[in-house]
């Protein structure tokens, strides 16, 4: 069973497509990683990190 | 008519993506979102108590993506009817730029974050308006009301009218008659906002079969009704000042504002039945997005110009 069969060759257009997307993904989910750290730190206050 | 699961948007087992960043943003419709984030932000300022800033933006950011997935969530099941109005023939679903299926996922997906943001790092009575705006606009707005009635935009309206009461809720905790006024000025406004619209694009929705008010009871009715809802939205413009929540100086404004909107309603009263270009519908339709955003921009206004007084 040829392997090859099975892989699809993106054109340009389609890996433009592709980083764009993966770039707005990444984006998306650091600025939640970041504004999930930032709200605790807000809600908690400075005691937070003092045990 | 035709459920999106079996129409000629359904994409094949294979489909290698073209679509961008700024399609998905697209689908998210920023410029409805934008009044959205406004109105919101209003509510969330007017509302007593304090929240702290940080808060406050989480609140506005997870009110403004809640109000992108319900976009999200209307195009992909209007997106039949997308295809055949000139207005929305360009959208990323009918285009074929974004499958409907990665529409609903991308809809699911961002509602369910920002009702959970809101509830977790705000707090819950916000998160459930959000909740429960989100499910009117995409179901019973876009799934039932649209394709059914002619009071579509009536009953639906409540959907664009919740943002400031989400607002006011995720700073202050509670819903408040304050926070009904500002429901009821953008409840008001939205009938003869979209019936304005609808008279000069009665053709496109008569073609995609939607069955707004001029293709229901006709051009005449619909000026009627415009004319009639704008007298109630003048006097509930005013209801802050009255009611004791917002100043005079704000209390003139909206008479104003109020009174503008009543004469370019008349002006559509007038309106004659052979008049194809529909000139007082369409200035109508623009001065009704300079009114809200008006009454808004004057009670932000009005509360900060207080808050700078009993600071000082």
């Amino acid at each position: 069973m040829a392997m090859g069969e099975d892989f699809v060759e993106l054109t340009e257009k389609q890996k433009k497509a592709r980083r764009s997307r993966s770039l707005a993904i990444g984006i998306a989910l650091a600025a939640l990683v970041v504004l999930f750290y930032v709200a605790t730190i807000v809600k908690f206050g400075p005691h937070f990190f003092n045990g | 008519m035709a459920l999106i699961g079996d129409n000629q948007y359904d994409t094949p087992s294979v489909r290698l993506s073209e679509a961008t960043a700024s399609d998905y943003i697209e689908l998210l419709k920023p410029r409805v979102m934008s009044l959205v984030v406004f109105t919101a932000f209003v509510g969330l300022v007017a509302a007593p108590g304090t929240v702290h800033p940080v808060l406050g933006f989480i609140a506005i950011l997870a009110i403004a993506v809640g109000a992108g997935a319900s976009g999200a969530l209307n195009m992909w099941y209007d997106a039949d009817i997308d295809a055949v109005m000139s207005r929305t023939s360009g959208r990323p679903i009918p285009s074929g730029r974004i499958a409907p299926k990665e529409a609903l996922a991308f809809g699911l997906v961002l509602a369910t974050m920002s009702v959970f943001t809101l509830g977790v790092l705000v707090n819950w009575l916000a998160a459930s308006i959000l909740a429960f705006t989100i499910f009117f606009y995409a179901v019973v707005y876009t799934m039932w009301l649209k394709r059914s009635t002619p009071q579509n935009i009536v009953i639906g309206g409540a959907a664009g009218a919740f943002p400031p009461m989400v607002g006011w809720a995720a700073a202050s905790g509670s819903v408040s008659l304050e926070s009904v006024v500002l429901f009821a000025i953008i409840f008001m406004w939205t009938p003869p906002h979209f019936w304005a619209l609808a008279l000069f694009k009665a053709g496109d929705y008569g073609a995609a079969g939607v069955p707004m008010m001029p293709n229901v009871r006709g051009a005449r009715s619909t000026r009627r009704q415009i004319f009639i809802y704008s007298l109630m939205l003048a006097p509930i413009g005013v209801l802050p000042w009255i009611l004791g929540f917002a100043s005079a100086a704000y209390g003139l404004v909206a008479i104003f504002l109020g009174a503008g909107f009543v004469w370019y309603a008349y002006q559509v009263l007038r309106m004659s039945d052979f008049d194809g270009a529909m000139l007082p519908a369409r200035k109508l339709f623009g001065y009704s997005i300079i009114y809200l955003f008006g009454i808004f921009l004057a009670l932000l206004a009005d509360v900060l110009a207080a808050g700078f007084v009993a600071g000082s």
